[in-house]
């Protein structure tokens, strides 16, 4: 296999605060190949989105990446200062927000910040960018791109200013893109229609994307692999039907669990008992062990790396047998 | 478009009218005009003629009327002090007032927006500090007394500007201005910074907080991932987004800026309307004192207007009637 598009390293992000430091992200290491969707998923404060944040290098002040690499085709990125880092964005790697009512500048058609964005990174002029915005408009789906390219982000619903945001992390034909729950603020019916555009889009440019979501519908349906984050790190990674259907930590089984089984009738749905450590009292030892029915002495001293588990990589100490521990 | 200035010039007659009733108010209840025309020596013959003339013994609603109509064309009667019409002796002093009001905004907003601009994006440097230090200072001094400050560093020690008066004035038909000749420009810079210190601060300090605010938003994080250069972040997608709020503070201040240029005018012998006023309110010259209101009133009115339009102009979001509007 070629080179990753993206390497992860050991990444480590700290946000200092008056009482000491706080590790937000702890030894994470991935990797996403060419043309690959990597899913990552977690609970609300995993560390998911904080990831792709550190991968654009968009951390929000006084976060900071305290240790380890990130490699874009085999170069160092988190290192670089920021003018080289700003033609990176936008021209390497396109991001897409959550909310799609807040991302675009209410102040500027779409046309104009489409046609900035492209004429920013690719040898353009305004008159060519246009007829590409044009074109891009009518990719994502919008009717009457030619007229609607003069239209303000007020004048469109949810679900189609989300295609102009994709429209827009796309325009500079990036190589990868970062998807931060790209769907959970659009209602449901309209979910599917934008993942699936994202996905063939992505399938027909030969784009990777990090999609970061806690909806493992949309993992299932998008994703190659899975990263499965609690409490700052990676616990388990593999192929998407491998950890949907023998998930082996056994954070991601119980996340599995929840999920609601279609077609059987279910008195109550399963949940994971109590909830995520904050940041400033994450246990010693795996940080799941509070939480976890399985957890032995072990746990609750040495920390559990990735590790080969059933047919995936999982941070479990259940696995310790199977092998060395090693990265993925 | 047209039906919404239509309206708002509608909203804007009864301000003006209650604004009239206040000024016309004051011929009957501050001074006696009637006394002050007819000095020590009088008839009661003299006084009853003088006040027919004057239609003073007609219904209070007639004579309101007839103020209204007369002020409607610009007709104030003759000042009690000087004896000449109203609108001319305000007519020869608005250009003063204008340009001093117009240099003060001008300095503000040139130089109270980029400032605001760099302290909102750099809020930790010194020269940040420096900035917040420096506005405190025009925020808290008086005008009066910035203004004697001014005239002892510049005039009295430096004596490099002049202390008081307008310069040279040149003639572009009614409108005497001192922007053309080299005194007048000089003339021009001290009350002028005494005029827009207040209104720099006061702009730099709205302008740091919008962009603080606006600095956190998603699109700003958005247009920074899709990778555009600094300049456009800040100036463009940034700037424009704080720009709402301080055309509103800004339009109310260049009509505070000219009420009360007063102050700036009385330190500096300006011979601006302000001036006008406070000589006349010390002799109870009511036509001026009446006319100066209607007209302060007329430019908050005429401001306010074209603040609004402004608004059409910045944010898309309010030309409604236009696509569909969202929730």
């Amino acid at each position: 296999m070629t080179a990753p598009l993206l390497e992860v390293r050991n990444l480590r992000v700290e946000f200092p605060t008056r009482r000491g430091t706080l590790v937000a992200l702890d030894d994470v290491s991935f990797s996403i190949a060419h043309g690959e969707v990597l899913g990552v998923v977690g609970e609300s404060g995993a560390g998911k989105s904080m990831t792709g944040a550190a991968i654009i290098g968009l951390l929000e002040p006084p976060g900071r990446i305290a240790g380890g690499q990130i490699l874009l085709n085999g170069r160092r990125i988190d290192n670089l200062p920021y003018s080289e880092l700003r033609k990176l964005r936008g021209r390497e790697i396109g991001a897409i927000f959550q909310d799609p009512l807040t991302t675009l500048n209410p102040l500027y058609t779409v046309g104009q910040q489409l046609i900035e964005t492209m004429v920013t990174h690719l040898p353009l002029n305004p008159a060519q960018a246009r007829a590409k915005a044009i074109e891009w408009l009518e990719l994502v789906g919008i009717p009457a791109a030619s007229q609607r390219i003069d239209s303000y982000p007020h004048e469109f619903s949810g679900g189609m200013r989300q295609r102009v945001v994709i429209a827009l992390a796309l325009c500079a034909e990036p190589k990868l893109i970062v998807a931060d729950e790209p769907t959970t603020a659009l209602d449901v019916s309209i979910q599917a229609q934008v993942i699936s555009l994202l996905k063939s889009l992505a399938r027909d440019k030969g784009t990777s994307m990090m999609l970061v979501t806690h909806d493992m519908g949309v993992i299932a349906e998008t994703a190659d692999r899975v990263a499965v984050m609690y409490a700052g790190r990676i616990v388990e990674v593999g192929a998407v039907r491998n950890v949907v259907q023998q998930a082996a930590h056994p954070y991601s089984a119980g996340l599995m669990g929840s999920i609601p089984p279609v077609g059987r009738r279910l008195e109550r749905l399963q949940q994971i008992d109590g909830s995520m450590p904050r940041l400033s009292a994450i246990p010693p030892g795996c940080p799941y062990n509070p939480r976890c029915p399985h957890a032995f002495d072990r746990c609750f001293v040495e920390r559990p790396e990735l590790m080969p588990a059933k047919d995936n990589l999982a941070a479990c100490w259940l696995y310790a047998e199977q092998g060395v521990p090693r990265h993925a | 478009m047209f039906a919404f200035i239509i309206s708002r010039l509608l909203q804007a007659l009864p301000v003006m009218l209650t604004v009239a009733l206040l000024s016309f108010a004051m011929f009957a209840y501050v001074g006696d005009p009637v006394a002050i025309m007819l000095g020590q020596d009088y008839t009661i013959a003299q006084r009853d003629q003088l006040i027919a003339d004057l239609g003073l013994n007609q219904p209070f609603f007639v004579q309101f009327a007839k103020f209204v109509v007369n002020a409607a064309q610009g007709e104030f009667g003759l000042s009690y002090r000087l004896s000449r019409p109203v609108a001319q002796l305000i007519v020869e002093r608005a250009p003063a007032t204008l340009e001093l009001a117009l240099c003060a905004a001008i300095l503000a907003l040139a130089i109270g927006v980029p400032m605001g601009v760099y302290t909102g994006l750099y809020r930790n440097s010194w020269l940040s500090r420096f900035f917040l230090t420096f506005s405190l200072i025009g925020v808290s001094l008086p005008t009066f007394l910035i203004g004697i400050l001014l005239i002892l560093t510049f005039s009295v020690w430096l004596g490099w500007l002049p202390s008081f008066g307008r310069g040279d004035t040149v003639n572009l038909g009614w409108w005497s201005t001192g922007l053309l000749t080299w005194s007048g420009i000089k003339a021009l810079i001290l009350p002028s910074i005494t005029l827009g210190l207040f209104q720099l601060t006061l702009i730099m300090r709205l302008v740091r907080a919008e962009m603080m605010e606006v600095l956190r938003t998603d699109y700003i994080k958005f247009a920074r991932a899709r990778g555009l250069t600094n300049r456009a972040v800040h100036f463009g997608h940034a700037l424009k987004n704080t720009l709402v709020p301080v055309i509103t503070i800004t339009g109310l201040q260049l009509g505070a800026i000219i009420a009360f240029a007063i102050v700036t005018e009385t330190v500096f012998q300006w011979p601006g309307m302000g001036l006008l006023f406070i000589q006349s309110v010390s002799v109870a010259d009511i036509p001026v004192m009446s006319a100066y209101l209607l007209l302060i009133a007329l430019m908050f009115v005429t401001i306010n207007l074209i603040v609004d339009l402004l608004y059409y102009a910045v944010d898309p979001r309010l030309r409604i009637g236009r696509g569909k509007g969202a929730h």
